[in-house]
């Protein structure tokens, strides 16, 4: 993984990322390893349960609900078995915080889980992985065998009479699996489809047993709590979010990579002075963060002190960390319909607003981008995108509106263009654009007329050339080719 | 694009019968019954199932209901839900081209494209000597070199369309 500077970054998640063998204990014991689980072992259930409450450790998966509070629900229900979940199906396309704690520190999450295990009476753990991450289960998988082997993890941890152990369940490539209930239902060895809520997971999930379901990232702040305290977690941070985040920053950005800063850091630090901006002299256009289920974030909004509320305020969310960052050259109504295949494609169908409804949605958009858009278009989405938003089972069917209503709201210029001009201001949507050439400024060095592959570019040497609009397919090879920048797109 | 989710449109190319050899048979049969229970672990079984033949066709389906005392059905509910299992053989060398947020706005539509115009196939299928298939997925998390191609397990960073070509020559 790419190295971004260290300046303004407070790593806590990440603490050991980079610094020790991931796939050593030793070097994870020599910082403190297992250090926190032998403490929590000497303390009472609901004095962990205190301890996460008070820090305002907030899950890291998306929904941002309190930890210490979600911990507290299943130790007070009382049953024969309990299970703590760890969450790493990590679905959000452009997003690798959680594949990056697992590769680099796979013991922080092995003895988080345990702790929570102890905290909420539960003896058994189970980690949901995707598929797609070969390196990371190959990690997570020693260090589950190393720790049991150390006595870690198994009957009687430390002497103290409490039992804990580990299996992995893996993903198989559904975006959906990574809701809880749908998560469960998959561990189970079924089609993941969600089940509607409550019970809760804390209340009736893995075989119908009291279950608690964390993030990764949640997970590995826990030992750090535990040994440095919660008002030193609950120090950093802003009024309602402690602590840290990780940010994935990808796209169109000069330092891609991982990064994790004080919740409270502003969005402009993030993209500019850590990841900065983007590559190549382009303007900053958008960052969406959330994922598919989030928004993006423009110019206006980038001194907004990154928080849960403060994204929500501005339309977005905080999800998982993926930020993906888009420049001048990007069509928000193209990124709105990406975001739109994406669902259409990842829906589970159980219901109708999300499965029939994303399929309208990305007609809508598709018809847009195709030049073919008017104003009742606009109406009907985003009528379309209300209702689905209330009417939708699970968290994918109501947040897949969100790209598509922060793009209107943030860029609805683009969208008027696209609808009354016929124009994509951004020169991405093809059936609204042509490719001319600047006769000022070809030299006719004759260079396009070698790379078209439909031979419609014609002139003699050393003049200016001409392109027949009605044989171009559109394909820029032309305008990638020339070196004088005489090829443009209108 | 609808990479997923059936169509029905009969054009799947699954094959009529499909004669596998016997020893993978066993050694599913093997994993199945090192487990500690069969409840739960169904799609743990057919990753391993698809690891052994390379796709679960209805004979493996069939088999692994069988052997995990589950309705036919069922099987085939949860192979058909996920994307990762494949009911047809990929190409000897499967190409996955990642359509994740970060190398779609990195251009990875136009490295899919020109995969599909240099092999002359289409998402999903296999070319006729059955050498290249070509998938999308979504994100193999190494967002940091978007796009992102992977050919088998070889993992290329940073394509462009124009390299497209001399990928492909590596096989
Ligand atoms: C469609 C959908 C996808 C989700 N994907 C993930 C995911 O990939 N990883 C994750 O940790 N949480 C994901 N979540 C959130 C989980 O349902 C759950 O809230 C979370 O794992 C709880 O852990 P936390 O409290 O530590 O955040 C997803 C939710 C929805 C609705
Ligand atoms: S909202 Fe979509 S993903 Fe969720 S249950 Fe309904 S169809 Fe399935
Ligand atoms: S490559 Fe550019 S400069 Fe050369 S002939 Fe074409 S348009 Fe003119
Ligand atoms: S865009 Fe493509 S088809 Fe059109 S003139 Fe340029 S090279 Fe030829
Ligand atoms: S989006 Fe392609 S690797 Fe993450």
């Amino acid at each position: 993984m790419a190295a971004t500077t260290q300046i303004k970054q407070l790593r806590i998640a990440t603490r050991n990322c980079g610094f020790i063998d991931p796939e050593s204990l030793d070097d994870y014991i020599a910082l403190r390893g297992y250090e926190a689980l032998a403490k929590v072992l000497t303390m009472t259930p609901a004095e962990v349960v205190e301890v996460i409450k008070t820090s305002g450790l907030r899950g890291r998966g998306g929904g941002g609900f309190p930890t210490g509070v979600k911990w507290g629900i299943a130790l007070s229900n009382k049953a024969d078995q309990k299970y703590m979940v760890c969450n790493a199906d990590e679905g959000d396309p452009g997003a690798f915080m959680d594949r990056a704690v697992l590769e680099g520190d796979p013991h922080s999450v092995v003895e988080a889980m345990a702790i929570g295990g102890y905290a909420i009476g539960a003896t058994l753990g189970a980690v949901y992985i995707r598929a797609e991450y070969p390196l990371a289960i190959k990690r997570l998988r020693l260090a589950i065998d190393d720790a049991r082997a150390m006595g870690l993890l198994g009957k009687n941890i430390f002497g103290s009479g409490f039992d804990f152990d580990i299996e992995i369940k893996y993903g198989a490539g559904a975006f959906v699996c990574g809701e809880e209930t749908a998560l469960i239902r998959s561990m189970e060895g079924h089609r993941g489809e969600p089940v509607s809520k409550p019970p809760f997971p804390a209340q009736s999930g893995y075989w119908n047993k009291p279950t608690i379901v964390n993030n990764v990232e949640t997970f590995a702040n826990i030992p750090a709590i535990i040994l440095k305290g919660a008002d030193w977690f609950s120090s950093i941070g802003t009024a309602t979010s402690k602590g840290t985040k990780v940010f994935a920053l990808a796209g169109k950005i000069v330092n891609v990579g991982l990064v994790e800063v004080p919740m409270g850091t502003p969005l402009r630090e993030v993209i500019f002075d850590i990841g900065g901006g983007c590559p190549d002299g382009k303007e900053f256009k958008a960052v969406q963060t959330g994922g598919p289920s989030g928004g993006a974030l423009a110019h206006k909004d980038l001194d907004v002190a990154i928080d849960y509320e403060s994204l929500i305020a501005r339309k977005s969310m905080m999800g998982s960390g993926g930020m993906v960052v888009m420049d001048e050259d990007d069509c928000m109504v193209s990124v709105a319909k990406f975001f739109l295949d994406f669902t259409m494609d990842e829906t589970c169908g159980k219901c109708t607003p999300c499965r029939i409804g994303s399929k309208r949605l990305y007609e809508i958009l598709d018809k847009i981008t195709k030049g073919h858009g008017t104003h009742a278009d606009l109406a009907r989405l985003k009528s379309l995108c209300e209702a689905i938003k209330d009417t939708a089972l699970c968290g994918l069917g109501q947040t897949m509106p969100n790209p598509i209503l922060s793009t209107m709201d943030t860029f609805a210029g683009e969208y008027e263009a696209h609808v009354t001009q016929k124009k994509c201001p951004a020169h991405v949507c093809t059936a609204m654009l042509t490719y001319t050439i600047d006769a000022a400024k070809c030299t006719g060095c004759t260079l396009c007329t070698k790379v078209c592959p439909v031979d419609c570019i014609t002139g003699t040497k050393k003049q200016p050339h001409v392109i027949d609009a009605s044989k171009c397919i559109k394909c820029g090879a032309c305008y990638d080719k020339c070196k004088f920048d005489s090829v443009i797109k209108l | 694009m609808q990479t997923s989710t059936c169509q029905m449109v009969g054009e799947c190319r699954m094959p009529e019968h499909a004669v596998l050899p016997q020893p993978l048979y066993r050694e599913v049969v093997q994993f199945i019954e090192a487990l500690p229970q069969k409840e739960g672990h169904l799609v743990t079984v057919l990753h391993k199932a698809q690891s052994v033949f390379g796709y679960l066709p209805i004979e493996v389906q069939q088999f692994v209901a069988d052997h995990m005392e589950v309705p036919l059905a069922q099987v085939y509910g949860v192979v058909s839900f996920y994307t990762f299992f494949t009911m047809v053989p990929k190409g000897k060398h499967p190409i996955s081209i990642c359509m994740g947020t970060a190398c779609f706005v990195k251009g990875a539509d136009k490295v899919v494209h020109a995969f599909k115009e240099q092999l002359k196939i289409d998402i999903g299928d296999v070319t006729p000597d059955g050498k290249f298939s070509i998938d999308t997925l979504r994100c193999v998390g190494g967002c940091a070199l978007a796009p992102i191609v992977m050919v088998g397990d070889k993992v290329y960073g940073n394509v462009t369309p124009g390299q497209v070509k001399k990928i492909l020559a590596d096989f």
